[in-house]
């Protein structure tokens, strides 16, 4: 599964059919993957009954059918379903609006562990707006302060329930 | 009559100020989640979950519950403005509701849709009034084997009800399962499938997997359409909305059709997506002006509101009755119900009678109230659609990253639930159904007992699953259901195939 973002962005004028098959694999490769841990586990009928890799093992097994299934459907389509296959799975300029929002979210998480919630994401919703939503500054740092000033209310003071103040902490002079 | 001394006792524990006042919250941020994109019923409750862990069960399910109401109230406040559904469920309603906005008639449109919504849950929550006690009595005979065969009927009929590759669905819903498993073995305390990771000891928790399919997913798939609103306005007056309501008692079998649909498609794990699609489909087969249906036809808005609010509400049937929820949102609200210490499954009937029958109470109340709500306030949620996407996107980021840290304060989820959202974005453009995913990674810990406490009653032998009457036709229903694909096929070779009217449009939930 952690290798789907890879695979996407790799290949970023990929087609239908090509990414379905690649995700059937990865599809597969996870089914193998369940049925390696859970032989290891001890999938084989114990002392006192199954043991703890007996449900898993089968769950494995029909993930690699299933990838299996789905490879083969897509190498075998006909037709309408061919046509689906063939066309884009993302053109460029989407993929690029798409990684416009992914890659910042990455960064915005990172950010989230160093610098705790509230102020990454008020830097986060400040440089969306005016890097994407082409804002002025002044408005887009108002709205930013604002939606978190609201968090901030919202979770600490009214509901009591503490968020991530991160590794270095900079809200710690609140008190909360 | 039992029910109905019950259900007024039902009444008497809701109605109190503070839970009137968390009825009026839940269906506003219902109705706001409905309308924003990116934020849908299962992950706005999964989101707003936690703010109600210090509250008592009963106002903390009111609250959850309205959410959910509102939820299939905003849908269709988008689909007529905007043509963009903010549900799944409310895409049939765009099919003709869009048309009377263009011609001027989105007041009657909105009020057509609400009005048949309200009918929809009404004749639905009747239906669980009287049926989940009676289902429940029955379900407290149930042992391990017929469990188990109930959540393989469950997962079954995914298979068989569902559109697509029927691969793809047993691929989704196995991947839950697989997702399941992490973690510690709740009968041998073994730590499984964590490949040495401890972080992963607390295992995937389902409520960040909904967080990151439902809502990151869906905020890449709109901003790669780079999303621009453009609306009609709406105001609702008292005229409009009356004289839309002297024309619905002329579509009452249309209503009743719908009504049907949805109960079934709810209780059967169908989900509502599909029985919005059947019942507008059934309603332009059946209806005289079936012709004109996609035109602006006030029956076309009918049809799928009633089918898809009566498959919402019923879908909390199997979940209040039997513990496994029948829609992605009915898992996060059955998820709840854990975290407040409560066990769902027949005994929540002997046992909880009071929050039971609350439930059911706020059901009524909360319906009523949503659609006094919805009618009056229109305007001021249209307008929040005005709102550009640019500034909603980050912060509808903020939210589901602060929704996924609250569920367990652990930092590691929010990447979690940044993975799951790449996952749902791919797997919604290749059509994998996320429904089965996340109902097997919320069932998957419960089925398995199941299946490992009848293995133990029959020392390994799978002939338990047949052992009497009724464990084995539920077995049997199951398998029929898993390999409809394969005799639907062979059907249709021996029978002429029908053309299918709405294949092409027909998204997968």
């Amino acid at each position: 599964m952690e290798s789907n973002q890879t695979s996407e962005e790799g290949r970023a004028l990929a087609t239908n059919g090509t990414v379905d098959a690649v995700v059937a694999v990865l599809v597969f490769l996870l089914g193998a993957l369940v049925v390696f841990g859970s032989r290891q586990l001890g999938a084989e009928w114990g002392d006192d009954g199954p043991g703890p890799g007996y449900f898993p093992f089968y769950i494995g097994v029909i993930l690699c059918i299933s990838g299996i299934g789905v490879f083969t459907q897509t190498l075998m389509a006909k037709g309408k379903a061919k046509e689906k296959n063939a066309e884009a799975f993302v053109d460029r300029e989407s993929m690029g609006r798409v990684l416009a929002v992914l890659v910042p979210a990455v960064v915005y998480v990172a950010a989230v562990d160093l610098i705790g919630i509230y102020v990454a994401s008020a830097v986060y919703i400040t440089l969306f707006m005016v890097y994407l939503g082409k804002y002025g500054w002044l408005r887009s740092v108002i709205v930013g302060l604002a939606v978190n000033a609201l968090f901030f209310l919202m979770f600490e003071v009214w509901f009591k329930v503490p968020l991530h103040k991160g590794t270095f902490d900079p809200l710690s002079f609140l008190g909360y | 009559m039992e029910e109905l001394n019950a259900l007024f006792h039902g009444f008497a524990t809701v109605i109190s100020p503070m839970n009137f006042l968390l009825m009026l919250v839940g269906i506003v941020l219902g109705v706001l989640i409905g309308v924003l994109p990116g934020l849908g019923g299962a992950n706005g409750v999964a989101i707003l979950l936690p703010l109600t862990f210090s509250m008592n069960p009963t106002s903390a399910i009111i609250m959850l519950s309205c959410i959910y109401w509102g939820a299939l109230f905003g849908g269709a406040i988008t689909s007529v403005l905007f043509n963009i559904p903010g549900e799944p469920w409310s895409v049939a309603t765009t099919f003709d509701g869009y048309p009377m906005a263009q011609q001027g008639k989105a007041g009657e449109a909105l009020t057509g849709a609400f009005t048949s919504s309200f009918i929809g849950a009404f004749i639905a929550v009747v239906m669980i009034t009287f049926l989940a006690p009676l289902v429940a009595k029955f379900a407290l005979k149930f042992g391990p084997p017929e469990f188990f065969s109930v959540y393989l009927l469950t997962f079954c009929s995914f298979v068989g009800m569902g559109k697509g590759s029927p691969f793809k669905i047993l691929a989704s819903m196995t991947l839950g399962f697989a997702l399941a498993c992490v973690g510690m073995d709740t009968v041998t305390g073994q730590l499984r499938l964590t490949f040495g990771f401890h972080e992963l000891m607390r295992g995937f928790d389902f409520l960040i997997a909904v967080i990151g399919l439902f809502g990151i997913g869906e905020i890449l798939l709109s901003m790669e359409e780079g999303l621009a609103f453009n609306g009609k306005s709406a105001r609702i007056d008292p005229k409009v909305v009356f004289n839309t309501w002297k024309q619905l008692p002329a579509y009452w079998a249309t209503s009743l059709r719908g009504a049907l649909i949805g109960i079934w498609m709810g209780i059967t794990p169908g989900g509502a997506t599909p029985a919005s699609f059947m019942s507008y489909g059934v309603a332009k087969k059946m209806s005289k002006r079936g012709d004109n249906f996609g035109n602006g036809e006030l029956e076309g808005v009918v049809a799928p509101e009633t089918a898809a609010h009566a498959a919402g509400t019923s879908a909390l049937l199997p979940m209040l009755a039997l513990g496994i929820p029948g829609s992605p949102t009915a898992a996060v609200l059955l998820g709840g119900l854990l975290i407040w210490g409560l066990q769902p499954g027949p005994l929540l009937f002997v046992e909880q009678k009071d929050f039971v029958w609350g439930l059911i109470a706020s059901m009524y109340l909360g319906n009523l109230v949503g659609l006094v709500v919805v009618l009056t306030t229109v305007p001021l949620f249209a307008s929040i659609l005005r709102i550009p996407f640019s500034i909603i996107a980050p912060v509808i980021i903020v939210i589901c990253a602060i929704g996924a840290y609250t569920v367990h304060n652990a930092m590691l989820d929010i990447w979690f639930m940044l993975l799951f959202g790449v996952v749902g974005y791919a797997f919604k453009k290749l059509d994998y159904p996320l429904a089965p995913l996340v109902l097997a990674l919320v069932l998957g810990d419960k089925a398995e007992d199941a299946f490992r406490q009848s293995m133990l009653l029959s020392q390994g032998d799978l002939a338990i699953m047949f052992s009497n009457g009724l464990v084995g036709g539920i077995t049997a229903l199951a398998l029929l259901m898993l390999f409809w694909p394969i005799i639907s096929k062979l059907l249709s070779f021996v029978r002429k195939p029908k053309p299918q009217a709405f294949a092409a449009e027909r998204p997968v939930d």
